[in-house]
């Protein structure tokens, strides 16, 4: 999924099936590496999706996410 | 390399929750359950309790905590997670049991069980999600809205005069004494929740350690009933509601109570109970004595003479000669005029009714229980009567009337306190009912103190004396 | 020596205790106190639990934890605390946990009085708090039932997973009686496969009385009512004196029975023919039974302590085939011998007319 980015650095995984699009990950990083998909998932929701870069693996958007299983965070 | 995911005490999937979606949770978009339920599974991983947890699921939206957590669950009635949450651990100290409640479910109908729990000093862990809202039911006022908060109960705004104020439970439970660990923490911005999943942390620590109650009042989001977005009503609590319920930790004791609060309880024994109660024991083997004629007998006097304590010895020696018996005081109206009383029944066949209202023989030792009863006495029948007390005691006809004066009797054996005991003597000697010997053998059992079983001999000596000297 | 001499209230705990109870949970209320009072005195002295809860509501509701561990649990009321733990009852039976709870009655509606009534009736048999379940309803009259009937409860509840309630009144409470100690016995139950113990074996139970698809709630009420439907098959239980030949066959339970079973005798000197038929479990109640015996050219009559419920009952189990009369007191007040052989010379001779 992230193959653009380097094992060596952390990332998020975002499952966009899981995402309520209640926005509070993006509120909460403060990388601004988080934003709001303009497509819709299969519960009618607009999901968040990770930007791809610049990640420090804090983990916030975990803690501030809802959802047991939406945000993964990888911190090599 | 550190992974932070879903933590392992979530089922994989939520097989029990009903709809398509079994990876997801019920709870609406930016609801802060989500995130209270993944602290607290975080620290149920860290701590290695899962397996020994039992959550309790409130009624509210978290009604369905059982959805998600891999552990033991009880789903109790509204408010009554507390009690329940007792019943639990004073049963199985090793539980580790979780309280999860809202602030309708806590702070409102539940009051009682939470404030009771907290003072008991339960070794309970209570999490109390406030989010100034009723949820589940469609967004009415809870006990903690706010002031001007408008809500489907309060659509001109919650207004102190008629509602009351929002309560501080957090506050309150850190006024008693036996609570150990009280903390409000938010769900607010990062700071906010990371301190969250500290204090959620410790509370469950403390119970694992047993150092007692813990409470964590987590103020909480409902942007659905709030009408906002997730990141408004994250800000909304921040700015709006930590001004009313000011975050920080009220209690603690923890370092204090390690261990102290673990309360044993040990399984079913059934030798030790048989033991305990003396089941199983061999009855001693006395004869049945027969029984000259059944004796339905009613005890009367002022309280204090000891007359239904007379009712009684005679109900048990007739149980030692194997007789049926039974015994039974003034109860409800069958009270008069300002006497205690007694039914007494001694018969060699089943005994039916256990009250007595015609009695063949009637015992009483002042002046109102003769008025009141001796015209209840049937012809044939005996009425024994302590003229020490009773000053008019005229005739019955058709009844034996025996004259007794009990109490001085009793003065000169040594005490008045055994004119009980002279009467049973006099009641034995009237009626033939059992050998002078064998009620001194039931009463050398029955006296507890042995240096008073001289004295209740000599009294019962007294009685049978001058009834069979009467007689 | 194992025979002793004790109060109905008393022998509850002894039955309780021997049956293998391990948790007291209740509120104290006249004339119940004194099992409260035995309960605080041997459950700890026996390594058990006992709390003075902060309330009925909470006594129950402790009762739904330690039940729901499957392990054997109680509480103890008089009728003003016994409304108020309908709730639980409710969610106990709605989540099919085991307990015994004692209804020591007295004297009602509202705050009554504490004299002893039966007026408990309708609330104890016909489910008492909402929706579709029952309680097994037990009546003991002597303290010998007191005991043994406490024991009957805890194994009728674990073989059903159901609440059972002794129904008992002032009387039998407070009366003091010879009872012979029960040896206790392990109890013979596992309940692992639905409990929630807080241990690895038991961690994946649930314990929980909601179903919010319509079709799952319907299935587990028919499940209830299935279960309910073999209880009342096999758990009857009543007690008969002098019937086979009575013209005229009083149904009557707890302190009612013992007065008209001193009567059956009295009555059958004087030429008329009674008997009594003593429901033990009031329910299920011996409807069966009752139908039988209505077949042949018989009267009932109903004694109670109340203005009349058990007598509902009655009817129904005879369906009309046999005239059903009622005599009942009630705020304390107890029949008479003399006015219940009155009572039924008055039927009696109505009979014959």
């Amino acid at each position: 999924m992230n193959d653009s980015v380097q094992a060596t650095a952390p990332f998020i995984e975002i499952d966009a099936e899981l995402c309520k699009g209640c926005k509070l990950c993006i509120g909460v990083c403060p990388k601004g590496v988080i934003d709001i998909s303009e497509k819709l998932n299969g519960s009618s929701y607009h999901p968040a999706y990770y930007l791809g870069r610049d990640c420090t693996g804090c983990a916030l958007c975990f803690y501030a996410c809802p959802e047991p299983a939406a945000i993964k965070v990888v911190k090599p | 390399m550190k992974i932070t995911e879903k933590p392992v005490a979530f089922y994989p999937e939520f097989v029990r929750k009903s709809g398509p979606h079994k990876e997801t949770t019920h709870y609406c978009p930016g609801c802060g359950h989500g995130n209270i339920h993944k602290m607290i599974a975080e620290a149920m991983v860290d701590l290695g309790i899962n397996e020994r947890t039992v959550f309790i699921s409130p009624v509210g939206c978290s009604v369905f905590g059982y959805y998600y957590f891999d552990c033991g669950h009880m789903q109790a009635a509204h408010g009554r997670a507390p009690a329940v949450a007792t019943g639990i651990k004073r049963a199985n100290p090793e539980a580790i049991v979780i309280s999860y409640q809202g602030d309708g479910d806590l702070a409102a109908i539940g009051t009682a069980e939470t404030l009771h729990a907290a003072n008991r000093g339960e070794n309970i862990t209570v999490f109390f999600v406030n989010n100034a809202i009723y949820g589940m039911t469609g967004g009415q006022m809870a006990p903690t809205t706010m002031i001007g908060q408008k809500t489907a109960t309060t659509p001109r705004g919650r207004i102190e005069s008629v509602h009351g104020n929002p309560i501080r439970v957090a506050e309150i439970i850190a006024t008693l004494p036996a609570a150990t660990y009280v903390e409000r923490v938010a769900i607010g911005d990062s700071k906010h929740i990371m301190k969250a999943r500290k204090a959620i942390r410790k509370a469950l620590t403390n119970q694992v350690e047993n150092r007692g109650y813990s409470f964590v009042e987590i103020l909480s989001t409902c942007p659905t009933g709030w009408k906002m977005d997730g990141p408004d009503a994250r800000d909304w609590l921040v700015e709006e509601m930590t001004k009313v319920f000011p975050l920080g930790v009220f209690k603690d004791e923890s370092d204090h109570r390690e261990g102290a609060w673990h309360r044993q309880v040990e399984p079913f024994d059934p030798a030790k109970r048989d033991a305990y109660l003396g089941a199983g024991e061999a009855e001693a083997k006395a004869e049945k004595l027969p029984l000259p004629a059944e004796l339905h007998c009613k005890f009367a006097g002022f309280g204090g003479q000891g007359i239904l304590t007379l009712g009684l010895f005679l109900a048990q020696v007739g149980m030692r000669a194997g007789l049926h018996a039974s015994w039974i005081p003034s109860y409800g109206p069958e009270m008069r005029g300002g006497t205690a009383n007694c039914s007494v029944n001694l018969s060699e066949r089943r005994i039916g009714s256990p009250l007595v209202d015609k009695p063949n023989l009637l015992v009483v030792m002042n002046q109102p229980s003769l008025e009141a009863f001796a015209g209840d006495v049937v012809q044939g029948g005996t009425i024994i009567v302590d003229t020490s007390i009773v000053e008019k005691c005229p005739e019955y006809p058709g009844r034996r009337v025996v004259r007794i004066p009990a109490t001085g009797i009793a003065d000169e054996v040594g005490t008045p306190k055994v004119a009980n005991v002279v009467l049973l003597g006099a009641i034995c000697a009237a009626t033939g009912a059992f050998p002078q010997a064998f009620v001194e053998q039931s009463l050398r059992e029955t006296v507890k103190k042995k240096d008073l079983v001289d004295l209740n001999l000599a009294a019962l000596r007294r009685g049978y004396e001058h009834v069979g000297d009467a007689g | 020596m194992s025979r002793k001499f004790m109060k109905g209230n008393d022998a509850i705990v002894v039955g309780a205790l021997q049956a293998g109870c391990r948790a007291y949970y209740g509120y104290p209320i006249t004339p119940a106190s004194e099992i409260a009072h035995a309960a605080s005195l041997h459950f700890p002295a026996l390594g058990g639990t006992f709390i003075q809860a902060e309330s009925e509501v909470a006594a129950i509701n402790m009762v739904y934890g330690t039940a729901g561990m499957g392990i054997r649990t109680m509480t103890a009321s008089s009728s003003p605390g016994f409304s108020l733990k309908q709730e639980g009852l409710s969610y106990i039976a709605g989540a099919e946990l085991p307990c015994v709870v004692v209804n020591v009655s007295r004297g009602g509606p509202g705050l009554g009085n504490i004299a002893p009534e039966q007026a408990d009736y309708f609330q104890v048999t016909k489910g008492g708090g909402h929706g579709n379940y029952r309680l097994i309803a037990l009546a003991p009259n002597c303290a010998q039932e007191m005991c043994d009937l406490t024991v009957l409860a805890f194994d009728l509840a674990d073989t059903y997973r159901n609440p059972v309630c002794i129904l008992a009144d002032g009387f039998t409470g407070q009366m003091m009686e010879p009872v012979t100690v029960p040896v206790a016995r392990p109890v013979p139950f596992d309940h692992t496969s639905w409990c929630v113990r807080g241990d690895a074996a038991t961690h994946r139970n649930l314990i929980s009385s909601i179903y919010l698809e319509s079709e799952d709630l319907e299935r587990h009420n028919l499940k209830l009512d299935e279960k309910y439907r073999r209880i009342a098959r096999d758990e009857v239980r009543f007690e008969e004196y002098q019937v086979e030949d009575a013209d005229l066959i009083v149904v009557a339970f707890g302190i009612v029975s013992r007065i008209v079973y001193s009567t059956v005798d009295q009555a059958r000197a004087q030429g008329l023919k009674v008997g009594l038929l003593r429901p033990i479990t009031l329910w299920p109640f011996p409807s069966a039974r009752l139908a039988e015996l209505a077949a042949r050219d018989v009267r009932f009559l109903s004694a109670e302590l109340s203005t009349g419920q058990m007598v509902e009952d009655v009817r129904l189990a005879v369906e009309g085939r046999a005239p059903v009369h009622f005599y009942g007191r009630c705020g304390g007040m107890v029949p008479g011998s003399e006015e219940l052989l009155a009572e039924y010379g008055k039927i009696l001779e109505g009979g014959r007319s």
